[in-house]
């Protein structure tokens, strides 16, 4: 911190030639003696967020701009925002932009709260007056640069897209063009820096093109599975049948050495490996070692999967839990509310577990160099995090430890740090043993084996109405594992709010509610998925609140208007959902092709964004199809509409997959299915219609990626509960039954 | 064995039963085709066989000599293909893209064989799994596609 606020006060200067001639990553921050030697990220504060400019923004001779960025891409579009944001004060079209992640570092810790992650839908909103003051830096640079080449005060120069301007001249000259001596600039004070104003805005604001549409439209965008250096071996690996089971014996080992291609066998914790000149080889060669594998040993460090666990019968062991119990929120007198209203209404509720499934299976390739310092190319959403941990297990200086984060092939989630669940230890160790860079690629059947599972939770709900239909009491008791619980092993001080989140912080004018936790440690190790605590909260919570609207004699729709009656934005963005579903209208009723439908509405407020969605449903075959889900998102204001539209028809598939057909089942402590034949998700046929709304309410920023999923599920299962009389309290629908 | 890639003669030393996928991408380094279930179940290693689209994950490499193989890399050569990018452009269909490869491949499949094809063989023909949920997108590029050429 202390070398950080020298540079500060002192005017930063690093030079840029010293920053090509590092090739970027890293090594340009390390060479300036920044206190990177620990692997933690200590956080700026927030004046001093993002000003280290050189350390971002490369201007190449033809006026292209490099873009490091503190953030991952994986579909949610954050490097086109980036590019956006950070063009605009520029004054840069961001489609002059090439943005790549940006290593591990102090230097790229941008967010608001203190972190470098790519997650909880916190990139944009975190960072966006600090990305935006980046830009304006750089362009103050570059004004400086102008006025010394050109010989004028600076005072007389402005900006044109991408060029210094002297207007009283005439005269004007590229960025490209001063960029050499630009970066050399000393870094102005922040506080010198006024940005555009919003109404000036050119591309914030408006659907500005992905920058990553032509390469992911034609091959030629990398992830890491792609990746490949000189002399690289590859490999693949075969996993104890349940988490924490050891290698005990290979009753094969010569014959597989002997298959062709295969170049070693290893033993790793709780895995076998083979490393071969192709993947196809070792990949075949490790699925033929026969493998006596050992129970656990009582100290494991892992959680040790049993070898009975059923996760339907975990349903019933979690309803079965009485305490003890926590609460996250208790306002008014809920239990004489609940006594005291004129009808009361219990129900249970509980979701399933899920996998990640995005479509690129885990890699990881590692490289020792000769000096002892390690390459690693590897999904991640928190290099930081990563790096130190490698830090650990290697016992190698952060320093010597260069890492890559390539593109992503969906995330959802997926790439945080899960002990137990990434290929680089594995990797890393491989590549050691062998003396060559070694890429681990795993298998969509070791990856459904591995993954981390989105937590389950079965909530008992009671509420009380009174003589009018109304709702005056309502309470939540979750019994449950968060995902941040279950990475911590234990139960934290205070509620992990991603238990209960969905649950806890509804808006609705119910004056007695009490929202609590039964902690419940479970068998499977658990993650993040995308919208977290709220993928299942809202379904709970919003299909229960249908449940006390029918029980009332009131419309579900008209009656969260009436408690939200106080809340402006809520009621806002409600009737924009209603209108633009053509106006609320519940039905039953017959389509135009002659078959029945109704539709469901529900509303949830994660990630600093809210969200109202109408379904409309019919019954196939059986089955619930979904035609059309109605949207409206406001997440107080946005950098790029057409974006956003995107993430909540990605937002919706999810939902919907999570809502119809997905679900990881666990049989004798195994995953009954190991690849996409028995874990089915959305498909095409399934997709609904997705219509979007954006209501820019102007309140603060929050999250695009996750909050569009949440109210998904309960809209369609109210949906199918007017439709068909069943109220569905469990996902996913296929395992109900419908006529 | 010599396999016909891209319109171009590679002699290739593989088991005849190594999936053309893992030749294509470890053995000539052609990665733009990628690797998500190994089980013909999401469609991501789509490439063409003569013209068809086929998932080369569980397809033999030894099946295919004497076969004209189309990968992601070369379908800008194609007339249709160069079409199918460009709306895929246009669209902004791809989100993490990943499976767009196989998204373009099997779009370019179904237009050379059916160059206005109705929404119903869309459908058919469209069915390869995103994650990301870009079917609507998907869908109308190749609707857009389907209707230049009906114009």
């Amino acid at each position: 911190m202390s070398i950080l606020n020298e540079l500060l006060d002192a005017p930063v200067n690093l030079s840029r030639r010293r920053f090509l001639a590092s090739t970027a990553v890293g090594a340009l921050v390390i060479g300036f003696g920044l206190p990177l030697g620990s692997g933690r990220v200590q956080a700026a504060t927030a004046a001093e967020r993002g000003t280290q400019v050189p350390a971002f923004l490369e201007i190449r001779p033809d006026g292209t701009v490099r873009l490091l960025s503190p953030f991952m891409e994986g579909g949610q579009g954050t490097h086109t925002a980036m590019a956006q944001i950070v063009g605009e004060e520029l004054d840069a079209d961001p489609a002059t932009f090439i943005v790549e992640a940006a290593p591990p570092g102090e230097a790229y810790v941008v967010m608001e709260n203190g972190m470098r992650i790519t997650g909880g839908s916190m990139s944009v909103r975190m960072s966006y007056p600090t990305m935006r003051r980046l830009g304006a830096l750089a362009r103050a640079m570059l004004l400086q640069a102008g006025a010394k080449q050109l010989g004028v005060p600076v005072g007389e120069l402005t900006t044109q897209p991408g060029r210094v301007v002297h207007a009283a001249s005439g005269r004007s000259l590229g960025y490209g063009e001063l960029a050499s001596s630009a970066l050399d600039m000393p870094v102005p004070d922040p506080a010198s820096i006024t940005l555009r104003d919003p109404s000036q805005f050119r591309w914030i604001g408006k659907p500005v093109k992905r920058l990553d549409a032509y390469d992911k439209s034609t091959g030629k965008a990398l992830y890491s599975i792609d990746l490949k250096v000189d002399d690289m071996l590859h490999a693949a690996v075969q996993h104890a049948p349940r988490l924490g089971m050891t290698v005990g014996s290979l009753r094969n080992q010569p014959q597989v050495e002997g298959m062709k291609g295969v170049h070693s066998v290893h033993v790793l914790p709780g895995a076998v490996a083979v490393v071969a000149e192709r993947w196809w080889h070792a990949k075949r060669a490790v699925e033929a070692i026969q493998v006596d594998w050992q129970e656990a040993a009582a100290d494991s460090t892992l959680r040790v999967m049993p070898a009975d666990f059923s996760s339907d019968k975990h349903f019933d062991f979690l309803a079965a839990q009485q305490g003890p119990v926590r609460d996250d929120e208790n306002e008014g007198d809920v239990a004489a509310a609940l006594k005291g209203g004129k009808t009361q209404l219990e129900a249970t509720y509980h979701n399933q577990y899920l996998n990640h499934g995005q479509l690129e299976p885990p890699s990881a390739l590692a490289r020792f160099n000769p000096d002892g310092s390690l390459d690693i190319w590897l999904p991640n959403q928190a290099p930081d995090m990563f790096r130190a941990d490698i830090a650990k297990r290697t016992g190698l200086d952060p320093a010597q430890i260069n890492l890559h984060s390539p593109l992503l092939g969906g995330f959802f989630g997926r790439h945080f740090l899960y002990d137990s669940a990434n290929p680089y230890p594995q990797a890393i160790a491989l590549a050691k043993a062998v003396g060559r860079p070694v890429k681990l690629i795993w298998s969509r059947e070791e990856e459904f084996l591995r993954d981390v599972l989105r937590p389950v939770a079965v909530v008992k709900f009671r509420a009380a109405l009174d003589d009018k239909g109304l709702p005056v009491a309502i309470e939540a008791v979750s019994a449950t594992e968060g995902p941040t619980e279950a990475l911590a092993g234990k139960q934290g001080d205070k509620i992990d709010p991603t238990a209960v989140e969905g649950l806890s912080g509804k808006s609705y004018a119910i004056p007695n509610k009490r929202i609590a936790q039964i902690y419940v440690k479970g068998a499977p190790m658990l993650g993040y998925w995308r919208s977290v605590g709220n993928s299942l909260n809202d379904f709970f919570y919003e299909s229960f609140l249908d449940e006390l609207a029918d029980k009332g004699g009131h419309d579900p729709y008209e009656l969260r208007l009436h408690l939200l009656r106080d809340n402006p934005r809520l009621t806002t963005l409600l009737q924009a959902a209603g209108e633009l579903s053509g106006g609320w209208k519940r039905g039953p009723f017959t389509a135009e092709d002659g078959t029945r439908r109704a539709r469901g509405v529900a509303m949830a407020s994660p990630f600093g964004s809210h969200t109202a969605a109408i379904a409309e449903v019919s019954i196939e075959n059986g089955k619930v199809k979904v035609h059309d889900i109605w949207q409206a998102i406001d997440p107080g204001s946005i950098v790029n509409p057409a974006i956003v539209e995107a993430q909540v028809n990605g937002a919706v598939a999810l939902g919907l997959s999570q809502t119809l057909l997905e679900e990881a089942v666990y049989v004798d402590g195994k995953p009954r299915a190991r690849n996409y034949d028995l874990y089915p998700i959305l498909g095409p046929a399934q997709m609904a219609r997705v219509h979007v709304r954006i209501v820019e309410s102007g309140e603060k920023m929050g999250g695009i990626g996750e909050p569009p999923l949440p109210a998904v599920a309960p809209a369609v299962a109210n949906a199918v509960a007017q439709l068909t009389g069943q109220r569905v309290r469990s996902l996913p629908l296929s395992r109900h039954t419908f006529s | 064995m010599e396999l016909r890639i891209n319109q171009k003669a590679y002699q290739v030393d593989a088991d005849a039963d190594t999936p053309l996928l893992w030749v294509i991408r470890d053995d000539l380094g052609l990665t733009g085709t990628k690797y998500g279930c190994g089980l013909a179940q999401c469609g991501a290693c789509s490439v063409l066989v003569d013209g068809n689209v086929v998932r080369s994950c569980v397809t033999p490499v030894a099946a295919l000599v004497g076969r004209e193989i189309t990968t992601i890399e070369a379908i800008e050569s194609d007339e249709v293909g160069k079409r199918v990018v460009a709306t895929w452009v246009e669209h902004q269909v791809a989100q993490c893209g990943y499976c767009q490869s196989g998204q373009v491949m099997a779009a370019t499949a179904l237009l050379k064989h059916t160059p206005a094809p109705s929404k119903a063989q869309i459908e058919a023909a469209m069915i390869n799994l995103c994650r990301c949920g870009t079917y609507n997108a998907i869908h109308a590029a190749v609707d857009a596609l389907a209707k230049q050429e009906g114009a």
